[in-house]
């Protein structure tokens, strides 16, 4: 029992150890570069900056070129509010209906999930789609297209969760004369949370640091998100590693924040398809 | 995450009682906001795609070519070393995510001191964007001035080009990706572990069961479902992926890092728009002849347990 | 250094989000109620030519207060070759852009997407190589922006004095300079390829070397006749891998960029850069001292008679036909200006001339010695055009596969037999005959 008392803490503190060394310094390094003079930076040195030029490259990282980044930054948060909040009321009235329902169109649809995560989506096509509609190039467009490709697997995890749902509420609900519509929203959505904020914060992260699509879908320097003024900052001023840094770290926080707020409840999320399952 | 099991479970149950509630409860229409988008913005433009990929297609016209861009696709001198690249890319990611992703996940689940505060590091890496991960590779891994061979140069050893050198760029791109990815493997072996009833575990221990007999006899076979989700999506990212190694190597030096993403990307951007189409067709066709056969395997097994 | 894009931009954002018909009209500006115009400069984003963009447009405005130039950056090479043609394509392209002239230019579809410019005042005082770069059998699309430019080997000329080292005119007098350079603890030879665009200069640098000993090998090249895998093309790639198996690179070449290279020359680690004279630019803006020191040298052919520098043309400055009523007005009056005599004095000051004019404008007395070294190949009737201002043809991995040459991966045999079958999908893609 002792002994693996004193096992537990040695594993333990050298797993942080290990830890610390793979996945904590990398991020020292991204504070510590963002601090230095573009010539200190250019060292690309561990160490603490002889110089802080933290607020320096903070003012100069979001004023310049006319505040893109700032822009940046509203863009991309308009694209994932807007694509979560419909993507995860879009995929739960699918993944419920087709939990609970079994017919022709279930068969169908569970076609499409599947070759929703399998296929990579055709670009240029995609294109032509986009300018048919009037769409290309436009936030709305990459809005569409982003909660098309989140789509099938977030259905995946509300329909694992659904399963975990009674029948039983869903017939003491219609008794109680509930429309299938108050149903869905009033009683089993509420229910379905810890999926809601799963999916939330996978998907506000993945699109939020979505590269390809705003790439293909949304050239062009006056709706850029936060990924693409970063990619185009390196291709322009690949030595200024001060404000190359300074940018990479502007944009982690939000999805930083977002998983701080949330860590626990992600896991439950995750778990709960399994738990019960 | 084990959408399949409870799919086959909730199933059986749900048959017995659909009698209870009318079928009106559950209208078809909620499958038509969806439907409109996948239809419009995936289907069509993957039926399109076959269309396109017979076309050679300048963005300011367009003319149809049969099958001369899948003819000329298949002579790219480098497609061979793209095709090999990206089986290796794909198997060596995902298959470095099961296992150390499970490692970690018991690991992670035992009682091991500082185990919170290790869940969120191994989830920070999947927080940051390909690109910025990419950036920060380049200056960790820079051969001279970089911190990982400045490390490894006070132990003595001379560093090698980690991203630079031809035959190591490949590997220490996957390192990246599985270093990225880690957290969210880890993150569906916790959820599927936690499910596993701890009087199982009481059980092999009053039997005298090693804990390596019951990691075999017990985790193992209980957390497949987790593996099958773990192995898809991993192995599914894999074999598309193309944005980390774009933001590393741009799948140099030369073209030893490059995969058919990325071969497919190059061909975008140079405006051969169609060709670049029928290369989408044959990742199309790759991803799944490899990955119909795993995912029913998958599925069967659980089944059958 | 940082280009002023308008407010506009922002709104345009919130509008997209709002409506798409909104986010598109809002995406060009038009003219307000009380005569002003507002137009938008797309240009490269990089710091010198910001600048120079930046500069240009304040000199304009202060002659034109009713028009405002705002600039929008884009990134150079191929993702700027495919945002360009998105854009024209899609009906979203700024007022103005500046953009490569020759084959580049060609694959926009010039007829059916630019304004024709012939009926400009500046249209007779273009040099004809520059006008025929940015002509179609159809009419003149582009005005000049900026000077010409050779590609070759910059080098530093403090260090040749220092080793008392000549100029050399054949390929094997340059590798003798190269090993005295390297006996004096110097790297003889840049190499970048942490940007893999600076890999092509020897082969591309050597193409006037090629027409030296046969005229018609371009066009004969257009027709599917001539190959780089045969002489007289081979030599670029065979040369570059005997620089590779020399030794004489510096150390870090696989990873080092454009600007670190032009720092090792700057501060004369590195002696001999194969690359394009705009590198003066880039020099000028971060090793002001150094520009007295850089000069250039036409890559040397195997036989010194034929040893010659090769000469890009300057981009064109283009607007496309969608554009009407005062805007169009103030586009044409910006490519006026920017092209006509008047910017002249903005182009010297804002950024060195890197070889002769192509509209008339002077050369300074006092020019850097790297642009009279230019300047004695024009006088010596040593030059010729680069290969793409001569082909429409040039396949999209010649970056890649020089890179495999100059790190050993490849020889220089099998590499330009792989760059033969790379630029078949360009041919076809343009519908070239032949192939």
């Amino acid at each position: 029992m002792r002994r693996e008392r004193t096992m537990r803490w040695v594993l333990g503190i050298a797993a942080i150890a290990v830890s610390i060394v793979i996945f904590i310094v990398p991020f020292i390094f991204i504070v510590l570069q963002a601090m230095k003079t573009r010539q200190e930076a250019s060292e690309l040195a561990f160490s603490w900056p002889r110089q802080l030029a933290f607020v320096e490259n903070l003012i100069e990282v979001i004023t310049q070129r006319d505040y893109i980044v700032a822009r940046a930054f509203l863009n991309s948060t308009i694209l994932t509010v807007a694509s979560v909040t419909l993507l995860v009321v879009i995929a739960a009235m699918v993944g419920y209906v087709m939990q609970r329902r079994a017919s022709k169109i279930r068969t169908v649809a569970n076609f499409f999930v599947l070759a929703g995560l399998i296929i990579p989506p055709a670009v240029v096509p995609t294109v032509w789609v986009l300018q048919t509609l009037g769409l290309f190039g436009t936030l709305p467009g990459l809005i569409l297209i982003e909660i098309t490709f989140g789509l099938a697997f977030s259905i995946l995890l509300f329909r694992a969760f659904v399963s975990t749902i009674p029948r039983s509420l869903d017939e003491a609900a219609i008794i109680d004369g509930a429309s299938p519509f108050r149903l869905f929203f009033a009683v089993i959505m509420p229910l379905m949370k810890p999926t809601v904020v799963t999916v939330i914060v996978v998907q506000s992260v993945q699109i939020f640091n979505d590269f390809a699509n705003p790439l293909y879908f949304l050239p062009g320097d006056d709706n850029a998100t936060v990924q693409l003024t970063l990619y185009n900052f390196q291709s322009q001023s690949s030595n200024q590693w001060n404000l190359l840094f300074m940018d990479i770290l502007l944009i982690t926080i939000p999805p930083l924040v977002m998983y701080i707020f949330f860590n626990r409840q992600i896991v439950a999320g995750m778990t709960s398809g399994a738990v019960k399952g | 995450m084990t959408a399949a099991t409870t799919e086959v479970r909730a199933g059986r149950s749900g048959k017995a009682r659909t009698l209870g509630v009318s079928r009106h409860a559950y209208p078809l229409w909620f499958y038509l906001p969806a439907a409109v988008l996948f239809l419009v913005f995936f289907a069509i433009p993957t039926f399109a795609s076959f269309y396109f990929s017979l076309t050679r297609w300048t963005l300011f016209d367009q003319e149809f070519i049969g099958f001369e861009n899948y003819v000329q696709f298949f002579r790219e001198p480098q497609l061979y070393q793209g095709f090999i690249n990206t089986l290796i890319y794909g198997f060596l990611t995902s298959g470095m995510k099961v296992v150390i992703g499970l490692a970690l996940a018991v690991l992670l689940t035992s009682a091991l001191v500082g185990r919170h505060f290790l869940r969120s590091v191994i989830f920070f890496p999947v927080l940051v964007s390909t690109i910025g991960v990419g950036i920060m590779f380049k200056a960790l891994l820079d051969p001279f001035d970089g911190i990982v061979n400045g490390a490894l140069e006070t132990l003595g050893i001379t560093g090698p080009g980690w991203l630079t050198d031809p035959d190591l760029a490949l590997y220490s791109i996957i390192g990246i990706d599985v270093w990225k990815g880690l957290g969210i493997a880890c993150l569906i072996y916790i959820a599927g572990l936690v499910a596993i009833p701890t009087e199982y575990y009481e059980a092999a221990r009053v039997d005298g069961a090693s804990k390596w007999a019951a990691f075999k006899s017990i985790t193992l076979p209980l957390v497949k479902p987790a593996t099958g989700t773990v192995i898809i999506l991993s192995l599914i990212g894999g074999l598309r992926s193309f944005d980390l190694i774009w933001a590393t190597t741009g799948g140099g030096p030369g073209f030893s890092s490059d995969v058919i993403g990325s071969v497919i990307y190059k061909q975008y951007q140079a405006g051969f728009y169609g060709l670049s189409t029928a290369g989408n067709v044959v990742l199309f066709v790759v991803v799944t002849v490899i990955m119909v056969p795993i995912s029913l395997m998958l599925n069967k097994r659980e089944v059958e347990q | 250094m940082i280009p002023k894009t308008s407010r506009r931009h922002f709104g345009a954002g919130v509008a997209a989000a709002a409506a798409a018909a909104l986010a598109l009209s809002a995406c060009s500006g038009g003219g307000d109620d009380d005569g002003s115009v507002e137009i938008t400069f797309l240009s490269t984003s990089d710091e010198d030519n910001t600048a120079l963009a930046e500069a240009l447009i304040d000199a304009f405005e202060a002659e034109n207060p009713d028009i405002t130039v705002n600039l929008d950056g884009r990134p150079g090479g191929t993702e700027g070759d495919n945002l360009i043609k998105t854009r024209l394509a899609t009906g979203e392209m700024a007022e103005v852009f500046n953009y490569n002239s020759g084959s580049l230019f060609q694959a926009l579809n010039p007829d059916q997407n630019l304004l024709e410019l012939s009926d400009r005042p500046w249209a007779d005082s273009l040099t004809d190589d520059f006008t025929s770069v940015v002509s179609t059998e159809n009419g003149l699309y582009g005005g000049s922006y900026g000077s010409s430019f050779a590609g070759g080997i910059v080098y530093n000329g403090a260090i040749y004095d220092e080793l008392g080292l000549e100029v050399p005119q054949s390929w094997d007098d340059f590798m003798a300079n190269n090993e005295q350079i390297a006996a004096a603890g110097y790297d003889p030879i840049v190499q970048t390829y942490g940007d893999t665009w600076t890999s092509q200069l020897f082969v591309l640098g050597d193409y006037a070397n090629v027409h030296a000993q046969d005229p018609d090998w371009a066009d004969q090249y257009t027709a599917h006749e001539r190959f780089y895998a045969d002489e007289p093309a081979l030599a670029g790639f065979r040369h570059h891998q005997e620089a590779y198996e020399s030794g004489y690179f510096n150390e870090n070449y696989p990873s080092a960029t454009f600007e670190d290279g032009g720092a090792m020359l700057a501060e004369g680690s590195g002696v001999h850069y194969p690359i394009l004279t705009t590198i003066l630019s880039s020099i000028r803006f971060n090793h002001p001292d150094a520009v007295e020191d850089m000069r250039f040298m036409a890559i040397p052919a195997d036989d010194p008679q034929h040893t010659s520098a090769t000469i890009w043309q300057p981009d064109g400055l283009y607007i496309p036909n969608t554009v009407e009523g005062a805007q169009r007005d103030a586009a044409l009056a910006f490519v006026d200006f920017v092209t006509g005599p008047d910017a002249c004095e903005v182009f010297i000051e804002a950024v060195n001339p890197t070889g002769p004019y192509v509209n008339g404008c002077e050369l300074p007395a006092d020019v850097p010695p790297l642009v009279q070294d230019v300047q004695s190949y024009f006088d010596a009737g040593n030059t010729a055009p680069a290969l793409e201002f001569l082909s429409p043809i040039k396949g999209p991995n010649l970056e890649n596969i020089t890179v495999e040459v100059g790190s050993g991966i490849r020889g220089a045999e099998e590499a330009a037999a792989n760059y033969d079958r790379d630029v078949e999908n360009q041919a076809r893609q343009l519908g070239l005959e032949g192939w």
